[in-house]
């Protein structure tokens, strides 16, 4: 090979260079952020591990259902009823009334900056 | 373990006919069981207000000046988070404006004074045939069955198609954010964001849970608001008993709107 005294160690450079997110965070173990449960609410909409896991997926049928669909009322599997609003039943003061100690921690966790709150406005904000 | 490549494509095949058929079976064994909003637990609130065809009518002779008009306005926009921006790129659901300005069809020469300086409240005609919806290139703006002329200000792109459309001007836009421009947030009713469009929507999240427009609330009986396809509601009593216009008729829009004059 022509110029290998080169090539090889700038493709070993061109290498770790890309390969640096993987191996620089390689060992630290994701440690999930402990978070602040609502005191009034024992019970969410939907079971607890479903809800983790697809929250997003409600909240994003809610838009739709309630802005084009005009749908407003769920009913959940015990037959509760909720009016499908994010600041009026998931951020009412009722529940997850506070954002930071319970959206932020995880979504600041896994570096995700959702836009709802661009519009959106938390309660407790709107109050100050 | 070797693997050649008749034995990785059999693989692969098998893969996607189980994915696609175990999709498949689940639909058919348990319709919906994927989707996270099951139908049957989604409905309307029973107190809702219902019609086939909502419609609005604004005593011109109850609203003279700006100040009677300011009640209704200050209603809506405190209600709606809508900013106060001075200047051309104001931000407005309702409005006021003169009379050759909203009835340019009618002006003429010798409209009395009284006439011609009066304001004349303006707000989103919810026309039958809306222009703004036809140019609308994501379906952000839309019209429900009951006449209702929506945003989706999710699906807004802000590309202005529907403010070139909509004749009466009744759209805005938002240069600017504007939470900082919003006195007293409510918080129970989104602020819009940058580079989005908006406009008087008839209250429907209102309407939804039983309660009628704010503006019309708060109009002291100046406003009405109604099922224009019920025969016996009070809009189509009103308007069968005094004259009424329209804006800029001859554009065939049908707003529904009506100042009873």
């Amino acid at each position: 090979m022509y110029n290998a005294g080169k090539i090889i160690p700038g493709l070993l450079i061109f290498l770790g260079l890309v390969t640096f997110p993987f191996w620089s965070n390689l060992g630290g173990a994701y440690e999930a952020p402990e978070l602040v449960m609502p005191e009034a609410e024992e019970e969410c909409v939907l079971a607890g591990d479903w809800m983790r896991a697809n929250h997003m997926i409600l909240l994003d049928d809610w838009r739709d259902l309630a802005v084009r669909d005009n749908k407003r009322l769920f009913t959940n599997d015990a037959g509760k009823r909720f009016d499908m609003s994010l600041t009026k039943t998931c951020l009412s003061s009722q529940c997850h009334a506070n954002k930071d100690t319970f959206c932020d921690r995880c979504h600041d966790a896994l570096a995700i900056t959702p836009n709802c709150w661009d519009c959106h406005v938390v309660p407790t904000v709107g109050e100050e | 373990m070797a693997i050649n490549r008749r034995t990785f494509l059999k693989a692969a095949g098998l893969t996607t006919l189980a994915g696609v058929a175990g999709h498949a079976a689940m639909e058919l064994l348990a319709p919906g069981a994927l989707e996270a909003a099951r139908p049957e637990s989604v409905g309307r609130f029973p107190e809702e207000l219902t019609a086939k065809r909502w419609a609005m009518l604004i005593d011109t002779k109850k609203f003279t000046t700006v100040q009677t008009y300011q009640r209704s306005i200050d209603a809506c926009h405190v209600l709606h988070n809508v900013p106060h921006i001075p200047g051309d790129q104001e931000i407005k659901w309702l409005w006021t404006d003169s009379f050759k300005h909203v009835f340019p069809d009618q002006q003429h020469e010798l409209v009395p004074d009284a006439i011609k300086n009066q304001p004349f409240l303006a707000l989103c005609n919810h026309c039958d045939n809306p222009p703004c919806v036809r140019v609308c290139p994501t379906k952000a703006t839309f019209k429900r069955d009951d006449g209702i002329v929506m945003m989706d200000m999710h699906r807004c792109i802000g590309c202005r198609y529907c403010m070139a459309g909509c004749p009466y001007g009744a759209r805005s836009f938002n240069f600017w954010d504007p939470r900082p421009f919003i006195a007293n947030i409510d918080p129970y009713y989104p602020t819009r964001m940058i580079g989005v469009v908006e406009k008087c929507t008839f209250c429907e999240d209102r309407l939804a849970r039983g309660q009628i427009p704010a503006c019309v609330e708060v109009s002291e009986g100046a406003m009405i608001f109604g099922d224009l396809d019920n025969q016996d509601s009070e809009v189509r009593r009103v308007l069968r008993e005094r004259y009424s216009l329209r804006r800029k008729p001859s554009l065939g829009t049908k707003p529904h709107v009506f100042y009873l004059i």
